[in-house]
């Protein structure tokens, strides 16, 4: 068992909007890019040209469809990675202390010299944003780009997880959920932002913001359908119309 | 345990230095900073400071990486040892390679160009490949506009001046209503989703048209599962409500368009149709101010758009009577076109009074001083904040020119375009189809063609013809079957060559384009055009010329192989003779360097031509003395000149300050590096809207070089070269169409935007529309199938509807037989249920060929993958009349992939998907087992 901070100086995470996501795939591949590279073993791929190729993400986008009562159905597109919960059972589980939640802004880490890759913390977690890494043996996890956000060799500007730096549509955001007064927070509170599956009792970090209602143009033909009132039944009339409006310009 | 911290690195070093590109792993041309590691790329990210992405990159862009390495990619010349199709090569030296295309090459120039066929595909260099070609001497050159979206650029350019994507965008700053139609996860890709996100910031909304539901129409806040191939009849019902309704910008049609211009309305004259014109040729419009025929662009006047003029007992109506008489009809009605189109009536009703509501009640104006080109001074701008944007799905049916010009005219009588809020042209554009060149086919043996190959046509005398009247080029554009075919036909190329129709050919040289599987109609006819031999045991095709960077399936089909390096290798310039990267404020190019050396025996395709273009001695790639004048591409992108002081770039001209013009500067490629890999100037506040008009940006274009002289026009509701058509068909002219083309060219030409049903000859018992889109994270992609993006998308099901997959009792992961009038595959299926209920689709060029791209045999795409290309056949099926139809739009030739109608049964379960083919053999090894790509320490 390992412990949890009593509380962290911050809550950094992620707020992702559900309503702009266009489902591209785009903070996919260069979480990979940049946690190849970087923090601990890179992200492997086997068989990465054959039948079977599977490689280890930290982070993915699903697709699932909503099938609304009235109205056609939606695809919604849910990118989804470690939701760097208050209460976090992944660390909680881990036997050797490898599983850490950070004091300072509670991100969540794995320290991989310490894991032994018995991947009790991917069981634990109900969200499944934990991913073994076949050829390391070791448990590899989102870190929200630890090494980039304080990191001084980076410009200022690019001191944000490279998921939302990539982002085309800026569906992903970055700050600090537990200061009321950040952009994230407000973003949240103006946007209804909700925790994912709240039941689990994990107290995520992360933040979704719901799809806005759709397919509603419809249901507002009343206020719609006098715009279209036509100035004349007859094109003869129309022309009688057009007359008159040009002597106005 | 007690609570415990591990420290951690959180500065590392990131990289040793960042090189600055620009992309190519699809068409979007992002900027991107490459990072190196001991001399090895280790991550590439977007460039923040880029005018195309401003720092933002989609997965293909960080999955570069992953091309860079992969196992696919060619390592030296090959000449072909085993039958053609076996994929049997042995390698051969750059020397020996180059000798033999000279040795094919040289006596076609000297004795009959045209037997040359010089196609390039999804070239990003056509200024330069075609400038080779035209010295040559061949006619027979295009890239792949003809089977990609010549509908959309033509209707564009024909339409305004210009159309979507690479020649204008969304004002997404003001827009309020996004409209976006066709297949649309693709073209533009980074900037339509940047784009998205800012009007979702805002909280503006999007309606999507679209048969499916993915991607950008998964946000969008409107949905429209419109029916396949009715888009033009849907924009013809908003045209029609937003007319009666008066919702119409009067005083922008009056300004800017020729909806005031005068028709010829003398039914027994040849110039029936064709605009009054003065003694300069300038079409004439009635003053309102003083009721007098007028030249539309005389300074004060006031055009009209409801007076006729009557002379000789003759009444000449404006175009906007004809539109009125025409969109008023109640044929054109919502209750009129709801079930064709597949859309309650309600919803078109709605979209059209939300079109009215955002563009009159939500005007904007900005505060910019601007002055017209009849010399009238306005305070503001007006905007009306609706912008459209459409490509592929509109584009790709045997409809879709006129649809796309349907499209245009929508958004022109909302008075748009080149308005805040509206859709902006980015420079060069906007540019009339008068100010482009004309085709041009006049060979002569041992010398350069008499002009370009491509351009606009304005009338019967522009076409591509012999004089025996039979078509000049091998893919037969610029004909009566097609008369305005600016980007060529390239589907037809290898069809019309094994046909010997019009003339057979001796070499098809061509560069990356996949042809013998995903970039051909009837993959597995073509594979047989390519291996067919005659009576004398010699190819159909005699010799086969294949540059690409990666083992293709089209390798296997080539004599010779030039192998092309990657992009990170080598150089280029997205130019602006060509397809810049200018965004609506602003004109910019950019240049790719090779931040990594070729660690293979492999060239860049424009150095290799600019070689083999001087063994052949062709004019432009040779000095004076015979020497070859230009040693590889970077040295032609500094040297070349088009016209005096303009090259292939335009920044850092001169003594390294000026843009657009300026002379040859030695050192502009090290400026283009130092600046980030590109260049930018910026328009003038004032002059950045209402470009067509407006004298400021008038002015700034030609003294940044993009054209001469000032050259406002109108846009062209009515499309008079096309009524020049028709009228030879109605018997006018001397240059007269074959008996069998005049009525498809009657109607099909007509000058005001129409909707027709496309060919359905022996489509009896097929009643499914089926479509293809790539995915986002492959649009446009066409090199190797990447380790890491394939891990996303490396299946593609054909995705069905809830009600077909009731009607035929599927289950997911079922197998299906799909049957076209053409052919049949055996594919399996998934449930969708955001779809239109009578189509059903699937991510293309996912299946590939076994023993392609380096992939295992055992690769699900070349297993479970499939193509739809199996189905959807280069000719409609015969009509016996003895002629070949042409799947394509009888406007333009562009190939018709979205008509696809086909029927569906549920089959016992196979292995894999049918039609399979043997194996070809690689010419490069299998990837590795396993990846763990960490490049340093």
């Amino acid at each position: 068992m390992t412990q949890l901070p009593e509380t962290t100086q911050k809550k950094l995470g992620l707020v992702i909007d559900l309503d702009t996501c266009v489902g591209c795939h785009a903070c996919v591949i260069s979480c990979k890019g940049w946690n190849t590279e970087n923090y601990g073993a890179p992200l492997s791929d086997q068989d990465p040209y054959g039948g079977a190729g599977s490689g280890t993400f930290l982070n993915r986008v699903h697709s699932y469809e909503a099938k609304p009562k009235d109205g056609p159905a939606q695809l919604v597109h849910f990118p989804k990675s470690c939701l760097h919960c208050e209460d976090a059972p992944c660390v909680t589980v881990c036997p050797t202390g490898a599983s850490y939640k950070r004091v300072e802004d509670g991100i969540v880490l794995v320290n991989e010299d310490n894991c032994i890759g018995c991947g009790l913390c991917a069981w634990s977690c109900p969200y499944g944003a934990r991913e073994m890494d076949v050829a390391e043996g070791v448990m590899k996890k989102c870190t929200l780009c630890v090494d980039r956000i304080y990191n001084e060799n980076l410009p200022e500007v690019d001191r944000i997880p490279s998921c939302v730096r990539t982002c085309p549509a800026g569906a992903r955001h970055f700050g600090d959920l537990g200061d009321p007064d950040s952009d994230v927070s407000k973003l949240v509170a103006e946007r209804g932002g909700m925790d994912l599956m709240p039941e689990m009792g994990t107290s995520p970090v992360n933040k979704y913001l719901p799809p806005r209602p759709k397919d509603q143009m419809a249901g507002k033909i009343d206020l719609l359908a006098p715009l279209l009132t036509p100035v004349a039944e007859e094109a003869t009339g129309f022309m009688a119309w057009l007359d008159k409006t040009l002597e106005k310009i | 345990m007690g609570y415990q911290q591990p420290n951690v690195d959180t500065s590392p070093k990131v990289s040793d230095e960042i090189r600055q590109t620009t992309c190519y792993m699809c068409a979007c041309r992002c900027g991107i900073n490459v990072h190196m590691k001991d001399g090895k790329v280790a991550y590439i990210e977007g460039n923040r400071d880029h005018p195309v992405n401003k720092g933002v990159l989609c997965a293909k862009g960080s999955a570069g990486i992953m091309q860079v390495n992969a196992p696919s990619r060619l390592k030296a010349p090959l000449k072909r040892v085993g039958p053609r199709g076996s994929g049997e090569f042995e390698e051969i030296s750059w020397d020996e390679a180059l000798d033999i295309a000279t040795e094919w090459l040289a006596p076609i120039r000297e004795k009959n160009p045209e037997k040359l066929a010089f196609f390039t595909g999804r070239d990003q260099s056509q200024s330069f490949t075609s400038f080779w070609a035209q010295h040559f001497g061949t006619p027979n050159y295009a890239a792949h506009g003809g089977f990609c979206s010549v509908n959309m650029a033509a209707a564009g350019i024909y339409t305004m001046g210009g159309a979507f994507w690479e020649f204008g965008q969304p004002d997404w700053d003001h827009t309020k209503l996004f409209m976006l139609f066709g297949v649309a996860e693709d073209h533009d890709s980074n900037p339509i989703k940047m784009g998205l996100g800012k009007i979702k910031a805002r909280g503006a909304k999007v309606i999507g048209v679209n048969p499916i539901r993915t991607g950008y129409n998964a946000i969008a806040d409107e949905w429209v599962g419109i029916t396949p191939g009715t888009d033009g009849l849907f924009i013809l019902s908003l045209i029609h409500l937003l007319m009666k309704a008066g919702k119409i910008d009067l005083d922008y049609l009056a300004r800017y368009t020729n909806a005031p211009v005068l028709v010829n309305g003398d039914e027994t004259s040849p110039e029936h149709g064709l605009f009054l014109r003065d003694d300069d040729g300038k079409p004439l419009v009635v003053d309102r101010k003083t009721g007098k025929l007028t030249a539309f662009d005389k300074p004060g006047v006031k055009p009209d758009l409801s007076a006729t003029h009557r002379a000789a007992g003759i009444t000449h109506k404006p175009v906007f009577h004809m539109m009125a008489e025409r969109y008023l009809d109640e044929q054109y009605a919502p209750e009129a076109v709801a079930e064709r189109c597949g859309i309650p009536a309600k919803q078109i009703r709605a979209i059209a009074g939300e079109i009215a509501r955002v563009a009159f009640d939500e005007a904007i104006e900005l505060d910019h001083e601007w002055t017209d080109f009849r010399g009238e001074k306005h305070k503001t701008m007006t905007g009306r904040p609706v912008s459209f944007h459409s490509m592929r799905g509109v584009s790709a049916h045997a409809n879709g020119f006129q649809t796309a010009r349907a499209l245009h005219v929508l958004q022109i009588i909302l008075g748009t375009v080149e308005v805040p809020g509206g859709f902006r042209f980015k420079p060069p554009y906007p540019k009339p189809a008068e100010a482009h060149p004309k085709p041009h086919c006049g060979v002569t043996p041992g010398a350069p063609l008499n002009g370009p190959h491509l351009g606009f046509v304005h009338g019967p005398d522009d076409l591509m013809l012999k004089e025996d009247g039979s078509p000049a080029r091998i893919d037969k554009a610029f004909t009566w079957d097609n008369p305005m075919s600016s980007h060529g036909l390239m589907h037809m190329v290898i069809s019309n060559a094994h046909a010997g129709d019009p003339y057979k050919i001796d070499t098809l040289f061509m560069y990356m384009a996949n042809m013998s599987w995903n970039s051909s109609m009837n993959t597995k006819g073509v594979m047989e055009m390519l291996t067919d031999k005659g009576e004398d045991g010699e190819y159909v095709i005699p010799r086969i010329i294949y540059s690409d960077a990666y083992s293709s399936e089209m390798v296997a089909y080539a004599d010779l192989i030039l192998p092309d390096t990657t992009y990170l290798e080598r150089h280029d310039c997205i130019s602006l003779l060509d397809r810049p990267i200018c965004e609506a404020d602003a004109a910019a190019d950019a240049i790719r360097w090779p931040v990594i050396e070729p660690d293979r025996d492999v060239r860049g395709f424009q150095s290799v031509l600019c070689e083999l273009g001087a063994k052949l001695n062709l004019p432009g790639f040779v000095n004076e003395d015979g020497s070859q004048k230009f040693a590889d591409y970077a040295d032609y992108i500094v040297n070349h000149e088009r016209r005096p002081g303009v090259g292939p770039l335009a920044g850092f001209r001169g003594d390294g300050t000026e843009f657009g013009r300026g002379d040859v500067n030695p050192e502009q490629l090290d400026r283009y590096i130092e600046n980030g890999g590109f260049a930018v100037s910026h328009i003038p506040e004032g002059a950045n809207y209402y470009k067509p008009w407006n004298n400021a940006y008038q002015d700034w274009a030609v003294e940044t070089g993009l054209f001469d002289s000032p050259q406002p026009y109108l846009f062209q509701l009515y499309v008079e070269p096309m009524r020049k058509f028709q009228l030879a068909a109605e018997g006018h002219g001397d240059r007269q169409p074959p008996d069998h083309l005049r009525e498809q060219i009657k109607s099909k030409m007509d000058p005001l935007p129409i909707w027709y049903e496309t060919d359905q000859h022996g489509n009896d018992g097929f009643t499914v529309n089926a479509l293809t889109q790539r995915p986002m994270a492959m649009y446009h992609s066409w090199g190797t199938q990447n380790a890491w993006l394939r891990q996303l998308h490396g299946r593609n099901p054909l995705y069905l509807p809830t009600k077909l997959m009731q009607e035929h009792g599927f289950e997911d992961g079922d197998w299906a037989r799909v049957t076209s009038p053409h052919g049949e595959i055996t594919v399996p299926v998934m449930e969708m249920a955001a779809l239109n209920d009578n189509t059903v689709w699937t991510w293309n060029a996912i299946g590939k060929r076994k023993g392609a791209w380096a992939l295992d045999t055992d690769a699900s795409e070349a297993n479970e993958g499939f193509l739809l290309n199996h189905l959807i056949h280069e000719l409609l099926p015969a009509k016996g009349d003895g002629m070949r139809w042409a799947n394509s739009d009888p406007v333009t030739g562009q190939a018709a992939w979205f008509d696809l109608k086909v029927k569906i049964e549920k089959v016992a379960a196979v292995t894999e998907s049918q039609p399979a083919f043997p194996a070809i053999k690689s010419p490069v090894a299998t990837g590795p087992k396993e990846l763990k790509w960490k490049v340093g320490k």
